[in-house]
């Protein structure tokens, strides 16, 4: 049986890669899951495209753009994913936009996390307000929908955090996806409101780029969670990409077991 | 079971945003909440509405047009007459003042035809505000003429490459300025769509073209209208000319979607002949997607039009079978814009034209003691270009 979200936060601080599924190839990302759990990920966030991603920076949108061109769709991704777990029992979890999961049925895309060992998923278009919509067919098949806290969350954080499943994703900025020089909230506080609340896990993403910046997002919280940084290599690299984010992966995880 | 029904237009609406926008919004629904009923809000937008927007605007009795068709008496409901031409001026004086009364010292605006950008940079100017709007970098070229009015305007135009490079795509570049910028920002949406409260805020102040057209229809005729036509994209023109005509069931309700080359073509943006349920832009409605939910790249001539959904009241007035959504062709509307011209004297925006031109196939086969109000929701001073282009005529603008 696959590892799950409680598996990759019980080995000190998490490192979360994300990339876009299908970007280069869906070849490519199957040996893009590999390679980064080898590097020593801690849990691996696969984007299923959309068209319209609208939390997402140019790198990442370039990417969903890139992986429809290529015919990528959610079952491609499924079947993808049932290749991985052929090989590898990494902690796995779908990140993507509502209109994918309720076009394809919530019912339908929990059963098949389930049977892909995949424990959770991220919908950046899908707040505290409107989780219900797919939560109970998720809970149903033992997915979590991750919930997210913002820097403008406030006395959100407490409501949020109360009902939060699997991890909590600190997005650490305001605006969308991509790299920043320097991350300016105040993410302790954050995750300080937080555990006042609950005792789930928080990683911390959006706009970390360098293993250094990782190291001190992942020591007020559990764990960093790096997309664009990653992905901008995939579009750099193209089918070339993998050993160069391997050790990209591997400058990341090194730093955080330090 | 949902948590919260908040914003909701039966199974439509809700508020499928990010996070980092939840207090936004919230913000936003609390002061609206409250300016809605102050009367010194209500006085100062009537008098912006009225001295500066140009407000009521008339409703025309089409005579030639009435006499040619042969049918039922048409009304034309000139919300080309207003300042800045067209409907949108209407939304956005009411929420300029309202970001204005919010401390927001920034608008930001989608715009597809450039009407809805037009209007925001018209206001940003008049309240001394800053006002970026976004526009498909397509758009920019078919509607050159808007966007250097809007750089007249004072505004920042900013062309949007990204996807179909089309009003979709300005307004998730629209959404994602605002993730980045919300404390001195207000996103000044342009239609009935998006997260609530939106749909609610602008369908108000729109409202204010029902409310006209029934007492000028009462002053005129004695009586309420048999049927109101509007166009149809997100639809603001359309709730704003339904919305007080709702309980009035014997007023048939019609919105003219963009049927672009037909809705047996790829080339189409008409999201109820051609779309089904989903979440996009911050509301469940009906969308035009394939079967994995990918949004389809939608086509109209029409700019305005050209856009993958609807709004979530008209969703559920499709639902509930209180209007009607028929898809009208770049063929027909193009034939309907040339034909309000010659006949009326009255060039309508291509938008709008999809409305005349469904006007022209029911009107004949309905009685002379009926009555139709068609709401020219702009001017099409903007299109004639364009037009002229499909027409195989080269003009420089």
């Amino acid at each position: 049986m696959a590892k799950n979200i409680r598996d990759a936060f019980s080995n000190g601080k998490a490192f979360i890669p994300f990339i876009t599924a299908g970007d280069p190839t869906l070849e490519v990302t199957e040996e893009l899951v590999l390679a980064m759990a080898d590097a020593g990920a801690s849990l691996i966030e696969i984007g299923i495209p959309f068209s319209d991603p609208t939390a997402e920076g140019p790198v990442i949108m370039a990417a969903n753009e890139r992986s429809l061109a290529q015919g990528t769709t959610t079952d491609k991704v499924f079947e993808m994913v049932a290749n991985i777990r052929k090989h590898s029992d990494i902690p796995l979890v779908f990140m993507t936009y509502a209109n994918v999961v309720y076009s394809y049925g919530s019912d339908r895309f929990a059963t098949r996390a389930e049977e892909l060992g995949v424990s959770g998923v991220i919908l950046p278009d899908v707040p505290y307000e409107e989780r219900e919509e797919f939560k109970e067919d998720l809970n149903a098949h033992n997915v979590a929908l991750i919930s997210m806290i913002a820097p403008t969350s406030d006395e959100r954080i407490a409501m949020i955090a109360g009902e939060a499943e699997g991890f909590l994703y600190i997005v650490s900025s305001l605006g969308v996806t991509g790299t920043r020089d320097s991350i300016t909230s105040d993410i302790a506080s954050m995750v300080k409101r937080v555990r006042e609340a609950s005792d789930i896990p928080c990683a911390v993403g959006f706009g970390i780029s360098s293993p250094e910046q990782a190291k001190a997002m992942a020591d007020i919280s559990d764990g960093a969670i790096v997309g664009s940084a990653i992905v901008r290599l995939c579009g750099q690299y193209g089918k070339d990409c993998v050993p160069y984010i391997k050790d990209f992966v591997k400058s990341f995880t090194d730093k955080l077991a330090e | 079971m949902m948590a919260d029904r908040k914003g909701r237009f039966g199974q439509h609406g809700g508020q499928y945003i990010p996070e980092t926008l939840m207090n936004a919004v919230l913000e936003l629904e609390e002061a609206y909440e409250h300016y809605k009923n102050d009367p010194e809000f209500n006085r100062e937008l009537d008098e912006l509405l009225n001295s500066y927007g140009g407000r009521p605007s008339r409703l025309y009795y089409a005579q030639r047009m009435t006499e040619d068709l042969g049918g039922a008496r048409i009304y034309l409901k000139r919300e080309d007459l207003n300042h800045t031409g067209a409907h949108k001026i209407n939304n956005v004086l009411g929420q300029a003042l309202l970001a204005k009364k919010m401390g927001k010292t920034r608008l930001i605006a989608e715009t597809g035809a450039g009407q809805h950008g037009v209007a925001t940079a018209t206001a940003a100017a008049l309240m001394g505000m800053e006002c970026v709007v976004f526009m498909g970098k397509e758009d920019t070229i078919r509607q050159a003429l808007n966007v250097y009015r809007m750089k007249l305007l004072g505004a920042t135009v900013i062309p949007v490459e990204s996807g179909t490079a089309t009003l979709k795509d300005a307004c998730s570049a629209a959404f994602k300025e605002w993730t980045g910028r919300i404390e001195d920002t207000h996103y000044c949406l342009g239609s009935v769509m998006g997260p609530h409260p939106f749909p609610t805020i602008v369908r108000d102040f729109q409202a204010v073209i029902s409310k006209e057209i029934k007492e000028q229809c009462l002053e005129a005729e004695g009586r309420l209208p048999d049927a109101v036509l509007a166009c149809v994209g997100g639809g603001s023109n359309a709730i704003g000319s339904f919305y007080n005509f709702i309980n009035d069931t014997d007023v048939r309700l019609i919105g003219c979607e963009a049927a672009g080359r037909g809705v047996n073509t790829a080339e189409t943006a008409a999201t109820i002949a051609t779309g089904k349920l989903g979440i996009f832009h911050g509301m469940k409605s009906y969308f035009c997607q394939d079967e994995y939910g990918q949004i389809a790249p939608v086509y109209s001539i029409s700019a305005g039009l050209d856009y993958p959904g609807i709004g979530p009241e008209h969703a559920n007035l499709y639902d509930t079978g209180r209007a009607e959504y028929v898809p009208v062709t770049d063929e027909e509307a193009v034939q309907a814009f040339e034909y309000l011209a010659r006949t009326e004297g009255i060039i309508p925006a291509i938008e709008s034209a999809h409305a005349v031109a469904h006007a022209m196939k029911i009107v004949p086969q309905m009685d002379k003691d009926k009555i139709v109000v068609i709401t020219i929701s702009g001017r099409g001073d903007k299109d004639c270009a364009a037009i002229a282009r499909y027409r195989g005529e080269q003009i420089n603008e």
